[in-house]
Formats: structure tokens, sequence, C-alpha cells
């Protein structure tokens, strides 16, 4: 036995770039960067809210600024990817066995996203659309 | 045996994982963009409004979990990602990540409590 074993010469920032997988695997991580810098924005915002309603308003001026704009519409395809491949690993994550039979995987996800679409709908009218 | 804090910060990462996953689009629309496309009208984010909602109980464990879930989420899944990049110095990116995301938790509770 060598003393030194053989490692593979991998670039230790840049291999993500090499396989498609690994680019995809890559932007379903990034997007925890969005959801933790909204969940923050959030935050500032209920500290805003507490300080009296010109706090508020110049929290919800600073919401229609360009950057914010552009900020949340890179949020929200984030957050949608993030929705898909968590919804679309559900079936491994939590497999359903009924009696004997496996629920297929198919069954698991459509159900989530069914679960999903409600959500979204009941949160929307309720902020009133 | 000793025990691993492993399975309370996985919890957390899956139940704000799945959090996310069915709120964060919904909700990055309703408070980031709506208004300002003119999906919703100019009020729905009104200084009454919201303040009414973050009063009751229900709208404050809402907001509260909300922040809290989004955060940890996030965090556990960036000190992961951190590892990724070759970045192996796992204590200080645990706790720059976890840090910030108590940070956020701990504003959002204090701001909650004092409405």
């Amino acid at each position: 036995m060598s003393a030194k074993p053989y490692i593979r010469p991998r670039s230790t920032t840049g291999w993500w770039l090499e396989q498609s997988r690994y680019v995809r695997y890559m932007a379903r991580e990034a997007s925890c960067i969005f959801i933790g810098a909204y969940a923050g924005i959030l935050a500032v915002g209920l500290l805003r809210l507490s300080q009296g309603a010109e706090a508020w308003a110049g929290f919800l001026e600073a919401l229609q600024s360009s950057a914010s704009i552009v900020f949340h519409l890179l949020a929200l395809v984030f957050a949608l990817y993030h929705t898909t491949t968590w919804f679309n690993v559900t079936p491994k994550a939590m497999p359903l066995q009924i009696g004997d039979a496996r629920l297929p995987g198919e069954a698991i996800i459509a159900a989530h996203y069914a679960g999903w679409a409600l959500v979204s709908a009941a949160l929307l009218y309720l902020a009133g659309v | 045996m000793t025990r691993s804090h492993k399975p309370i910060v996985w919890s957390l990462f899956a139940a704000g994982g799945t959090y996310a996953a069915f709120f964060a689009p919904v909700l990055i629309l309703v408070t980031g963009l709506a208004v300002t496309l003119g999906l919703l009208p100019a009020d729905a984010l009104s200084y009454e409004r919201i303040l009414g909602f973050a009063r009751h109980p229900i709208g404050k464990a809402f907001l509260f979990f909300t922040v809290f879930l989004l955060a940890w989420h996030s965090a556990h899944r960036l000190r992961i990602t951190a590892h990724d990049f070759g970045l192996r110095a796992d204590g200080l990116v645990m706790a720059a990540c976890y840090g910030l995301a108590a940070l956020g938790s701990v504003v959002a509770a204090v701001a909650l409590l004092r409405m």
C-alpha cells in the first residue's frame, strides 16, 4: 500500500459545472439564498411594522424599487424550482404503504401538487385577489 | 450512546423545506410582487390591514413560523452547500448560517410581541 492514496484532481469550486445534473443540483441548492433573503426581508418588514405607520410606508416604498422587483422575481423562480424538486422526491422521502400495496409515487406527488394549489389559492383569496 | 443534534437540525430543515415548498412561491408573489404588478389593490398591504393580521394570534403565529422555518431551512442548506464548495470550516459556517437564521427569528419574534 502506498502511503499517499491517489486523489482524483478536481476543482473544489467549479466541479458542479462539469455535468448538467450537478448544475441542476446547484440551482436547487441556490434556492436557499433567495428563500433565506426573503425571510430576512419579512423579518425587516415585521420590524418596520412594529415601529409605526411611517416606518411601514417606507418599507412598502422600498418594495416598489426595481431592485426589489428583480429580487422578488428571481426569488419566485427559485422558490418554484424548490417546490418542484421538493415534491418530486416525496415518494422517496415518505413512501406510503397501504396493506401490502405501495401507493404509486405519482399519486404521492400529485397529492402534494393538489395541496399546493389549494394552499396558494386560499392565500391569494385571503390576500384579496 | 452519544446523542447527536443532527435529528433536530435535520427535522427543522425538512419542516422548513416542506413549508417553503407549499408557501414560499405564493408568499413571495403576495408580499413582494402583487401590489406593484397590479394583481392586488394598493391597500392590500396597508398599515391597518397588516397590523390587524399581525395582532391576531393566528396571524402572529403564522408570521413567526414563516420567518423561522424559511430561515432555518435556508441556513441548513447553505451550510451543506458551503461544504460542497470546499469550505471545510464547518464550525464557522455553522455559526454564520444558524446565527443569521436565529437573528432573523428573534427580530421577527420581538417585533411581533411588540405589536
